[in-house]
């Protein structure tokens, strides 16, 4: 297993109580693990106790990214959130964290 | 009805292009690179975008207390540091600097002009305050079950997100410097490439490409390195003079995204892969009011150290409403802190935690959520993904909380800080706070309801 952190870069934005990351691959060709590996439902479990709402993935393979939108996500949104991060920028470091099934290259 | 603006005639047949700096990526962000920007980066419009969802309702508390206020903060030292640079070389400036009071936003900058022996056309947008017609149609909110009305005297602003034109049309009434209130923030670079081009505002597949180079822009520093280094994975060389970013753009919408050379930081492919998903939700309907913009097809190319070539915005209609964002009186939060390190922090840490739990309940302080952090270990991404780290050295104990009143609020703070004399050993460094809360959410207004104008304005 790997990190997807070796695999891809990410950021989080904000607006209102949703949350969105990207997930960017480094080399194209990592696209479709990716696409395989880093899935709704993982990112949902990844998430348990932070998203209250439901994680939809869109993909976007000219640029060889995926982009997780979490409902629900920040604590109400940024101008009410009791939260540290209440713009949740910090999310994407904890996807980055995510295992990856070893590729064959 | 949609407009056609007149294309700049300068006599030229060669594919028009312009040059459009992003000068500020929030309220408090860095001046120097704006600086930078007009003296060296060759542009002919200078954007600041400085308006975050709440900070039109609280510019309009301020602006009850007192009518002359109600604009950004930072607009005088901004416009110090830029109107005589920019008058020297004829750059314009745009701005949603206006925040709650665009008109006092616009007179203030005409002194400055004045005093800085400047003649330059200064002109205001208005018309995005929308409380009353929002009011009347009492409009559903989107983030939670309710209404407009039912927000009763707790509601205290509502103002929409205007599009393009009317700043397109204070530039091409001859202004220099033209300042809006809410607007979508990749409004504030489409307007220049409307002006210039003559763009037809219902030539959906332009304005989506223009919008797309507004929404890369629009974070300034986010583009061009900012947001982004994770060494030794990202690296990023520059940070403490990170340059803003310039979108070149051509008439026909072709646009490569640079920035100053010799200033700080990088323009990669991944640094605008990463800008253009920054806040986006369903890539191929990103909602704007003057066009739905679709970025799914985009492509990124490096052509260039720091030069990478953005293609394949598009766009459909735009949508019949207008994203209004209403501020509204949301309780009180009250906070407090304390810290323990070495040999057991950790179990300390958890122990305060426990005994501010049980305070709270016998105290019998009033609160509607609680929330029980430490930080250093659990403060950011919950418990179940801290389960996985080592003990750390240090943590910090947080308790924060939503109450109805101050009282309330200060209450949790006080139960935090009784810990240095009655909680375990160690703790220090405590603080508290307790403040009014003013959130924001959104309501879908029809467009014919909001009637935005140009206003220009006299020192």
């Amino acid at each position: 297993m790997v990190k997807l952190r070796e695999l891809a870069h990410s950021r989080t934005g904000d607006k209102g109580n949703t949350s969105n990351i990207s997930v960017i691959a480094y080399r194209e060709k990592d696209f479709p693990r990716l696409k395989t590996e880093v899935t709704s439902e993982r990112v949902k479990a990844l998430f348990a106790g932070v998203v209250e709402g439901e994680v939809k993935r869109y993909e976007l393979p000219s640029i060889g990214a995926l982009n997780f939108v979490m409902t629900n996500a920040l604590g109400g949104g940024v101008t009410r959130s009791l939260a540290v991060d209440a713009h949740g920028k910090s999310l994407s470091s904890a996807l980055l964290e995510m295992e990856i099934e070893e590729g064959t290259d | 009805m949609l407009r056609r603006f007149a294309p700049r005639n300068d006599g030229d047949t060669a594919l028009r292009s312009i040059r459009i700096g992003s000068g500020a990526g929030y309220s408090g962000d860095r001046i120097e690179p704006a600086i930078e920007l007009a003296e060296k980066g060759e542009i002919d419009y200078l954007v600041f975008e400085c308006l975050g969802e709440r900070t039109v309702a609280l510019a309009q508390q301020a602006r009850m207390k007192n009518p002359e206020a109600g604009y950004d903060p930072l607009l005088e030292e901004r416009m110090r540091a830029v109107l005589p640079r920019c008058a020297a070389k004829g750059i314009k400036i745009v701005t949603n600097m206006g925040a709650a009071n665009p008109i006092g936003a616009a007179r203030r900058t005409a002194e400055i002009a004045k005093a800085l022996g400047l003649s330059l056309k200064i002109a205001a947008v208005l018309g995005d305050d929308v409380l009353g017609a929002c009011k009347d149609g009492d409009l559903p909110i989107m983030e939670f079950d309710g209404s407009i009305k039912q927000l009763g005297n707790r509601l205290l602003s509502a103002n929409a997100y205007l599009g393009a034109e009317p700043i397109a049309d204070a530039l091409t009434r001859g202004a220099d410097v033209v300042i809006t209130g809410r607007a979508s923030d990749p409004a504030l670079f489409l307007a220049p490439m409307i002006h210039a081009f003559g763009w037809a505002m219902d030539d959906w597949n332009l304005l989506g490409q223009g919008t797309v180079a507004g929404h890369l822009l629009e974070c300034a520093g986010q583009i061009t390195g900012g947001y982004f280094a994770d060494p030794p994975y990202k690296d990023v060389a520059g940070l403490a003079r990170l340059g803003f970013p310039i979108g070149e753009v051509d008439e026909d919408g072709s646009l490569v995204i640079t920035k100053v050379d010799g200033s700080g930081g990088a323009v990669t492919a991944q640094t605008c892969k990463e800008q253009l998903l920054y806040e986006v939700h369903d890539p191929t309907k990103y909602l704007q009011p003057d066009v739905t913009a679709d970025f799914s097809q985009v492509s990124v190319e490096e052509i260039a150290p720091d030069r990478v070539r953005i293609r394949g915005g598009r766009g459909t209609r735009r949508p019949d409403t207008l994203k209004i964002s209403v501020g509204y009186v949301d309780g009180y939060i009250g906070e407090g802190q304390i810290s323990y390190a070495g040999p057991g922090a950790l179990a300390r840490g958890r122990l305060a935690l426990e005994i501010v739990r049980e305070r709270l309940k016998l105290t019998g302080v009033q609160s509607s959520e609680l929330r029980f952090d430490l930080i250093g270990v659990d403060s950011l991404h919950g418990a179940e993904a801290s389960a996985r780290a080592s003990e750390p050295y240090e943590v910090r104990v947080r308790v924060a909380g939503r109450t109805e009143s101050l009282r309330e609020a200060v209450r949790i703070g006080n139960e935090v800080e009784t810990l240095f004399t009655n909680g375990p050993a160690a703790g220090g460094g405590a603080f508290k706070s307790a403040r009014d809360v003013v959130a924001v959410a959104s309501v879908l207004l029809p467009r014919d309801l909001a009637k935005p104008s140009v206003r220009f304005v006299e020192a």
